[in-house]
């Protein structure tokens, strides 16, 4: 586990294009960015069904609501600053509160995208997209579960808004794994502490676990790859069964995955949590390996917190 | 339901659509009077004449399909819509109240009849665009229609659409641009001059047909104009008069998004006749 490496826009675009051979109401819509989100896999397979938007982030969300009225499946992709950021109102108003079945697939999240620096760097994305009625959001961790992920959403009905990321991470799970939206994942069963972490912070958690349970420190790892509706129960029994609760998002602390768990823990059982993540900063250029640990979100940061207060 | 094709039945439709904006303001005591009259007598003629659609099958997969991308004017969509007996009436006095289907901006989940839910302007053509290419991938003979204010083309996304329609080609799309001249601020050419507006159009592909209207037989040929023109889209251009049909109304853009007293609805009303 954790050797081989993929990130999980290339993910993306590969079950994409065995999604489009199954269901032949899935249609994609890129702006311009369809090498980088590898939405250009379904469109060399499917150009009748790909519509690159130009880029025009605003136009290409509501032209999916269009398509979404008439019962295709639209697939709607950016980068996520642009996806969430510059798109807000288009979402809101026109795939949101009518409850259209578009499935946002925004990739570049967080400070993973590395030297683009900040401008591209989105650390905003769950807060907004969780705020929404209507809306689930799905981060997740790995290539078996993006791949998972995307066939998933296309049978449920209503907006999704998917996370995808540009660095390449280690490959968590094998194929044998069971996967449920709004269901979290527990790995291991240490009582010291419980790591909740999504997207690419779930192998940095898990290469932590495995050094701190060589240091007979016993941690889980808790893979919260839903964001919305939020795994109440799991965040809960771990409350209950373990020492301590820290949680770790490439995104910012304000409204992301710590702020999902905290309001989970203040309504059924307050107690502390240590919330790592970007500390309500915009990034900046750099390696995604450097910046990972230049912002604290990386396995020796979560090996450090967890010790820090051993 | 059939269609109407005489003109003076379409202009009493029309008379009718507009009592029942001026019933649904009043009732509401708030809500978009002027714009809604303005466009009355293109969206007549479309309810009414030109567009297939179901009112007994709203969802109708084969209908034609209309997005109010104005979505403050929704007072002549649930007129339009009540007429053509989508539901009933009677309902019209309900507009913005709570517990009301009829909400202060269409919602597609709430009335029958309603393709797109609309309020945030800009959006309209975009939505409208993928219905078109929509029915262009399923072999569909459907038309589109999308409603834009000539305040509302002000937003950049407006644009970004046009380019859109052109590029695919959407010869079963139909924009129509309300142009009463005013918003809410003022003149559209002091706050931000569309000007000029056909060129515009034309220049982003478009074929594009300037008429009076408030001319039910202008609108009427104009619509049949963009029903055979291939390989590209249309934009029909339609000058009308803010309030139109309200004396006190006519070109004044106070009359935006105010309601009137019990005098001025009796006026209204007396107008109206």
């Amino acid at each position: 586990m954790l050797d081989k490496k993929i990130a999980t826009r290339q993910s993306y675009g590969e079950a994409l294009k065995e999604l489009g051979q199954k269901n032949e109401n899935v249609v994609v819509l890129d702006a311009d960015l369809s090498t980088a989100t590898k939405t250009e896999i379904f469109a060399k397979e499917f150009p009748d069904r790909f519509f690159d938007m130009g880029i025009a982030e605003q136009n290409m969300m509501a032209t999916a609501a269009g398509l979404a009225t008439c019962g295709k499946i639209p697939y709607a992709s950016s980068f996520a600053v642009f996806a969430a950021g510059r798109a807000y109102d288009q979402i809101r108003n026109s795939i949101c509160y009518p409850k259209l079945n578009v499935k946002i697939c925004a990739t570049h999240a967080g400070i993973t995208v590395g030297e683009d620096g900040a401008t591209h760097q989105m650390l905003e994305d769950i807060s907004m997209m969780r705020t929404l009625p209507n809306m689930t959001v799905i981060s997740p961790s790995d290539d078996t579960q993006t791949r998972w992920v995307v066939e998933e959403i296309s049978k449920i009905q209503g907006p999704v808004y998917v996370r995808l990321c540009r660095l390449s991470t280690p490959v968590i799970y094998d194929n044998t794994q069971k996967f449920e939206i709004g269901k979290a994942i527990q790995i291991g069963e240490g009582t010291d502490a419980t790591i909740f972490a999504t997207g690419v912070t779930v192998s940095e958690a898990i290469k932590a676990k495995e050094q701190l349970d060589a240091e007979g420190i016993n941690v889980r790892v808790i893979d919260m790859h839903t964001i919305k509706p939020i795994d109440k129960d799991m965040i809960i029994k771990c409350a209950k069964e373990t020492k301590r609760l820290i949680s770790v998002e490439d995104h910012n602390i304000i409204g992301g995955l710590g702020s999902a768990i905290s309001e989970v823990l203040t309504e059924n059982c307050p107690c502390k949590l240590e919330r790592m993540g970007i500390n309500d900063c915009f990034g900046k250029s750099g390696k995604a390996e450097e910046l990972i640990k230049y912002y604290k979100i990386g396995y020796e940061a979560i090996i450090e917190k967890v010790k820090d207060k051993n | 339901m059939n269609k109407i094709t005489d003109i003076s039945e379409l202009e009493k439709k029309a008379k009718e659509i507009r009592r029942g904006i001026i019933e649904e303001v009043y009732s509401a005591k708030s809500g978009h009077p002027g714009g809604s009259l303005s466009i009355a007598d293109v969206m007549t003629v479309l309810y009414f004449n030109e567009m297939n659609i179901d009112e007994t099958n709203p969802k109708w997969e084969d209908r034609d399909r209309l997005v109010l991308s104005k979505g403050h004017c929704s007072p002549v969509l649930y007129s339009c819509l009540a007429e053509r007996g989508f539901f009933d009436k009677e309902n019209l006095k309900n507009f913005r109240k709570i517990d009301s289907n009829l909400q202060g901006h269409p919602d597609m989940n709430k009335v029958p009849g309603v393709d797109m839910t609309s309020g945030s302007l800009g959006q309209g053509l975009s939505v409208a665009n993928g219905m078109a290419i929509a029915g262009k991938l399923d072999n569909k003979n459907y038309r589109v229609y999308a409603i834009l204010g000539d305040g509302e083309i002000e937003e950049g996304q407006i644009w970004e659409a046009a380019m859109a329609s052109s590029k695919y080609k959407l010869d079963n799309l139909c924009v129509i641009i309300d142009k009463n001249n005013l918003q809410i601020d003022g003149k559209t050419e002091d706050i931000m001059s569309s000007a000029p507006l056909d060129e515009k159009f034309k220049s982003f592909g478009f074929d594009v047909i300037e008429i009076d209207g408030n001319n039910i037989l202008e609108i009427m040929k104009a619509l049949a104009k963009a029903k055979i023109t291939k390989n590209k889209p249309t934009c029909i251009i339609a000058r009308t008069t803010k309030g139109k049909g309200v004396s006190f109304m006519e070109d004044k853009a106070e009359w935006h998004g105010k309601a009137p007293n019990e005098e001025q609805y009796n006026q209204a009303i007396e107008d109206l006749k």
